[in-house]
């Protein structure tokens, strides 16, 4: 296979509302950061892939028609992903396919969301026929697996309240995140209303607008460029209503996880991965992606947790640039979090950088928790 | 580059009105189909890919429900387009030739009786200028029509030959929901919709599906004696300004043509996503297909489904190579108002 890295990565200020862009203003401010950070001319690149999640958050059908001038895709081939909230990472593991399929030299890719146009939980809380209508919105849709783990492992509350705080300290140290909240600590965290049973208000992700760009080469286009070598990437599906299925530890995470390690010859991810960008929509999923990705065992996730081992000094810091908590333009987050690995291995991460970080692992998961998205990138291509 | 063949298509009887058949139902018996015929099961396939559009079922993650026809029980690697699922086929291609993948499953579907067609693809346009004004699919393709026509780069009659083609080939194609021939009098009688189109130069509202499998060198003939090889793809986007592109000819296509040396084949067959009767004459002049059957299918005109058309030129490509032993066959997919993305494959029945 073709050896890919990714050579610039850009993104937006994320906010609630970007009013001042379009949503062709959008993508093109976080693909101009790119292409600068690459340091590319357009000529070089040869191919666009865009992804984002329902067309139904702005009402624009497949996006990539009207989009076509602005994301620099004219003449060129362009391709749209829709993978639900995992998108974002599957749009970089397609990009890069792009690329180790031989086909392409250097490609450039884009997600994005602009959730002010429109209504995220009116749109995830669709209305099909000859079905009863469920009106969950994701936080709702995902609270009852939450308190599935909660009760397995006897976890204390306060975990959620732990986790929703440190990503929201870590956002203060990047100045694109959209949450910047001065103080807050996971007293200020309890103190906010439940929403959905165990989930409190601060505990759930916004709703931004935002775009993450990134362009993704092969070895050979290299040059002098800074990289972040892509050693392992994958995607995995399970159904939504799958016989036997654990909505808790789904069985695609597992197995999307297992293929990157075997990929990027990872044995121990806990001691070889040296920071990680994962979906964290909801706080509870910090303890329990720690345990579907094999950094612990089941039930272990929270005490890690607990014991601030996902902390951005800690021995394996999780959402150092402040995760979907702190930025969720949902098309683009999980781009986000791959981007952000791969700033992580590039030394670029400024006042988030992990100190000496050499491998770092980026996430996205959407649907019904059961559609995965994962890669490994690393400074070194040994 | 790695060389990747078309081992196996199914497409779904072509209906006006699939009425309470959901997205499941619509895909489940073209892809088991494909397994019964190949004698294979999901636990063949290394990587699932599909092509479908959330607003024709009027609520998001439509593919979400159409996984549901699959089992995905152990999980597998898969991905959606929100495209044509022709786009779904050049993803699982690129998979293959990365090495990720050997074999892989493509389906597309799509329900447009349900919903009000023209209203939905005006949301296809730039949401701030043009999108309000709901440029409905048939006046955006009678803009292109109009610059043809007045160009003389086609004339009416063969719009007309391209309609009575249409509904004469669907004898060709068990799926077809067209089937009735027309004369020139019944052409001329019909009023326009959107002036030079009438609605006999318009795609039926029609729902379906489509299944496609594809495999590796290694794998091909594994499963079947006749793989038919996919020579050549390439597909490019023209700008989304209307006004800003010359109606009368497309770039992107010319590029496609310089990229696979298409000057120099001489196919014996051609599937064209043609939705519009002037299509046809345009797209065999540029792509200087004159002399080469086409749509022998009857092509969208007597049945299209959206998100599936393009996997069904490419589809119905393969089978007339298959079944007819020849040789070189082209395959055209197109997506957005005035055929602005196209895609082209040359399929060969010898490696």
């Amino acid at each position: 296979m073709i050896q890919a890295g990714v050579i610039g990565v850009g993104q937006t200020k994320y906010d609630a509302k970007r009013r001042d862009v379009s949503m062709a203003g959008l993508v093109r401010e976080a693909i101009d950061n790119a292409m600068l950070s690459a340091n590319l001319d357009w000529d070089a690149v040869d191919a666009v892939i865009l992804g984002k999640a329902p067309d139904m958050f702005e009402g624009v059908i497949m996006p990539e028609l009207y989009l076509a001038d602005a994301i620099g895709a004219v003449g060129k081939p362009v391709l749209r992903v829709h993978t639900a909230g995992s998108v974002g990472g599957s749009t970089a593991v397609i990009a890069a396919s792009h690329v180790c399929s031989g086909q392409f030299k250097t490609v450039l890719t884009v997600t994005f969301e602009k959730q002010s146009e429109s209504n995220a939980t009116w749109a995830l809380s669709p209305r099909y026929p000859y079905s009863p209508h469920i009106n969950a919105g994701a936080g709702g849709y995902f609270a009852p697996f939450i308190r599935e783990y909660i009760r397995r492992y006897e976890a204390p509350e306060h975990i959620g309240w732990k986790v929703a705080a440190k990503d929201r300290q870590n956002a203060l140290k990047n100045p694109l995140a959209h949450l910047h909240i001065p103080g807050i600590d996971e007293k200020m965290v309890s103190d906010t209303p439940m929403l959905w049973e165990p989930l409190r208000y601060l505990e759930s992700c916004p709703s931004s607008d935002g775009a993450c760009a990134m362009v993704i080469t092969a070895k050979d286009q290299v040059g002098s460029r800074n990289v972040a070598w892509i050693k392992g990437m994958a995607v995995r599906s399970e159904g939504t209503l799958s016989a036997g299925r654990d909505e808790v530890n789904p069985q695609a995470g597992i197995d999307c996880a297992k293929d990157i390690y075997n990929q990027a010859g990872i044995t121990n991810p806990f001691n070889e991965i040296d920071c990680a960008e994962i979906y964290v929509p909801f706080s509870w999923y910090e303890p329990m992606w720690l345990e579907n990705l094999g950094f612990c065992d089941l039930g272990e996730g929270w005490k890690l947790t607990d014991e601030d081992a996902t902390a951005i000094d800690g021995e394996i810091p999780f959402n150092m640039s402040g995760g979907v908590l702190s930025s969720n333009p949902i098309g683009a987050s999980g781009m986000i979090r791959f981007g952000e690995a791969a700033l992580q291995v590039m030394g670029l991460a400024e006042d988030h950088q992990v100190e000496d970080a050499k491998i770092a692992m980026g996430h996205a998961y959407g649907g019904a928790a059961q559609f995965f998205a994962m890669w490994i990138v690393s400074s070194s291509l040994d | 580059m790695k060389k990747v063949a078309i081992i196996g298509y199914a497409q779904h009887p072509i209906l006006k009105n699939a009425g309470a058949l959901n997205e499941v139902e619509l895909i489940m018996p073209v892809v088991h189909q494909l397994f019964d015929d190949l004698g294979i099961g999901q636990k063949d396939i290394d990587f699932t890919c599909s092509g479908s559009c959330d607003y024709l079922q009027g609520a998001a993650f439509a593919f979400v429900e159409g996984l549901s026809a699959i089992q995905t029980n152990p999980p597998i690697k898969e991905s959606h387009v929100e495209m044509d699922a022709a786009w779904a086929m050049y993803e699982s291609m690129l998979k293959i030739q990365m090495g990720d993948a050997q074999t892989a499953l493509i389906y597309g579907f799509g329900k447009s009786s349900p919903g009000d067609l023209n209203a939905i693809i005006s949301l296809q346009m730039d949401p701030y200028y043009i999108s309000p004004l709901w440029p409905d699919r048939v006046s955006l393709a009678a803009l292109q029509a109009r610059v043809l026509l007045d160009q003389n780069i086609i004339t009416k009659e063969q719009m007309l030959t391209t309609v009575v083609e249409a509904r004469a080939n669907s004898k060709n194609n068990r799926n077809a929901l067209i089937t009735d021939l027309i004369n020139e009098s019944d052409y001329f009688s019909h009023a326009m919709i959107s002036s030079p189109l009438n609605n006999l130069d318009c795609p039926p509202i029609s729902d379906g599906s489509s299944a496609m499998i594809i495999a590796s060198e290694e794998k091909a003939y594994e499963f079947t004696d006749q793989p038919i090889w996919i020579e050549g793809i390439d597909h490019r986007i023209e700008s989304s300004n209307l006004g800003a592109r010359d109606l009368s000819t497309s770039a992107t296509l010319q590029a496609s043509i310089n990229q696979l040396d298409l000057e120099n084949i001489k196919f014996d067959i051609a599937e064209l996503h043609t939705q519009f009767s002037h299509e046809v004459p345009f797209l065999k002049s540029l792509l200087n297909l004159q002399d080469v059957p086409t749509n022998l299918s009857g092509g969208p005109l007597i049945g299209n489904v959206m998100m599936c058309a393009g996997l069904d030129a490419i589809g119905k490509t393969y089978e007339s190579l298959k079944d007819n032993q020849l040789k070189h066959g082209l395959a055209h997919a197109t997506s957005g108002p005035c055929l602005q993305h196209n895609m082209l494959v040359h399929l060969e029945t010898q490696k």
